[in-house]
């Protein structure tokens, strides 16, 4: 167990769970790091980072261009909005360029799903994947892995619901081969419409009642509803979504056991959750963003050296 | 296949273990403004044993971390593949404090160097002082000498250097591992 079995970070499903364990463990020293009062380390410092963000993103590439930082690597940043993508270059074209500059490392994020297996397949350095698409946002499911691992000392067995727009979402994907990887037990919860066709090929039980999912698990992952991703309206209104799945401190205290609520964010305050339940102690969303930097750490610098 | 040799035994490595401490006593004195550090993997099972027995000596609790220094190495790039991090045991401070940092052999000096950095973010220490078990003169790269030497061996390159660990951390013995091509 010392080394990563892959060259590039896709997907979760690409991993195997001894890969899962040597981050958690390498994340636990860099967590130690960045609480330290100099929290850099020179680990990284003649590596090239390119943030290629052809999507919007604010906690991850900050978290992402954070972890670099204190890695000590160089940093370019590449946002789509204002690049020459506008004027028509390919995918491709715009990677080389950038690469043509001596560029070790390729953190992607993409509205395309394999965006990033694509790139890996035609470009000579460790690619990265911060989200393609609905696909997969592998460095998220390892975070959320490592705070409930954090919290209760391992994963295995640990009862896991993942509450909303499962269809639209990458985080659930990717959460879901995670924990189904590390031995949780893994279910999903939230309206018919939002739940996709493959669902029982994941191995993932479903919930439409939110009361009984709470009852079910120990730990709620709660997602956004993804309206930006929506063509069609796969449910009356935003108000009726909250009313039916929308967890209030009154649920919470109405369950039987106690359980810890999660969030990638951003939150949308009032519609998957309150904010008295957001800024709760059942809540472990900053837990999640501070974690975010000490994975993100392991990560590049266990890939680092992969050629 | 190597050949091996002992150069010290159990009885000498007790007697260089009591000569090391009592070295660091006539330093430190109490210890009061003195932490030790051994660095990770192989410097702690020396780095234990010291405190152990100073501890024993002067009676009283010394200040002991072990430091990991993966993240400080300059040789991250020449390896093929990553240096895997050991679990760092470091709940102190070194601000103002003398430190004595412990290794068990002293080679090239990098590994001191990479130490020297993995340690400022743990405050500015007053002092530091090196003690290492076993000191190869002949190949430093770096100006770095030890103030506490366990014992100086002479050895070429394709010779190896080891320490053995009992399963009860205590140190079984040294020896010169020879490549048999030599």
């Amino acid at each position: 167990m010392n080394k990563l079995s892959v060259n590039h970070l896709l997907g979760i499903k690409y991993l195997n769970r001894n890969d899962i364990q040597l981050i958690f463990n390498t994340a636990d020293n860099f967590k130690k790091i960045i609480n330290q009062p100099i929290k850099k380390v020179p680990s990284l410092r003649d590596i090239t980072i390119a943030n290629l963000f052809f999507e919007n993103s604010t906690r991850t590439k900050l978290s992402f261009e954070i972890a670099e930082k204190r890695l000590s690597a160089d940093v370019i940043n590449f946002s789509s909005g204002a690049s020459s993508v506008k004027k028509g270059e390919t995918l491709l074209d715009t990677v080389n360029n950038i690469l043509a500059m001596k560029v070790d490392m390729v953190v992607m994020r993409h509205p395309n799903p394999g965006a990033s297996v694509f790139l890996s397949q035609n470009i000579n350095a460790n690619i990265i994947n911060a989200g393609d698409g609905t696909h997969e946002h592998p460095t998220q499911a390892l975070l959320d892995s490592y705070s409930i691992r954090e919290k209760y000392g391992d994963v295995e067995s640990k009862k896991v619901v993942i509450v909303g727009d499962i269809l639209h979402s990458r985080v659930a994907l990717s959460n879901i081969y995670c924990l189904k990887m590390l031995g949780a037990q893994v279910a999903v919860c939230g309206p018919l419409t939002l739940m996709p066709k493959y669902l029982s090929e994941l191995g993932v039980k479903y919930f439409s009642n939110i009361k009984e999912a709470l009852n079910w698990c120990d730990i709620a992952n709660v997602l956004r509803i993804q309206l930006e991703r929506q063509d069609v309206n796969l449910f009356p209104s935003l108000r009726e979504y909250s009313n039916i799945y929308g967890i209030d401190l009154d649920l919470l205290n109405s369950l039987s056991n106690d359980i810890t609520i999660m969030h990638p964010g951003p939150i949308n305050r009032g519609v998957e959750l309150s904010s008295d339940v957001a800024d709760s102690d059942h809540s472990l969303i900053l837990d999640q963003v501070e974690n975010g930097v000490a994975i993100r750490m392991a990560v590049l610098y266990l890939l680092s050296n992969k050629k | 296949m190597a050949n091996e040799r002992v150069i010290l035994d159990k009885k000498k490595i007790e007697i260089i273990v009591n000569r090391l401490c009592h070295q660091l006593i006539e330093n430190h004195q109490d210890f009061s403004n003195t932490v030790l550090i051994s660095l990770l993997p192989r410097g702690k099972h020396i780095g234990k044993i010291i405190c152990k027995k100073l501890e024993k000596i002067i009676n009283k609790d010394i200040v002991y971390g072990e430091l990991d220094i993966s993240f400080y190495r300059d040789d991250l790039r020449n390896q093929l593949e990553p240096i895997i991090p050991h679990k760092m045991n470091m709940n102190l401070s070194v601000d103002n404090k003398n430190v004595v940092i412990i290794d068990d052999v002293l080679y090239t000096g990098r590994s001191v160097r990479s130490a020297i950095d993995a340690l400022m973010p743990f405050g500015r220490p007053n002092s530091i002082e090196l003690l290492v078990f076993v000191d190869r003169r002949l190949k430093r790269h770096l100006p770095i000498q030890p103030d506490y030497t366990g014992k100086i061996i002479d050895s070429i390159d394709s010779e190896k250097v080891v320490v053995n660990v009992e399963k009860n951390n205590e140190i079984k013995n040294v020896l010169i591992l020879k490549s048999k091509n030599e």
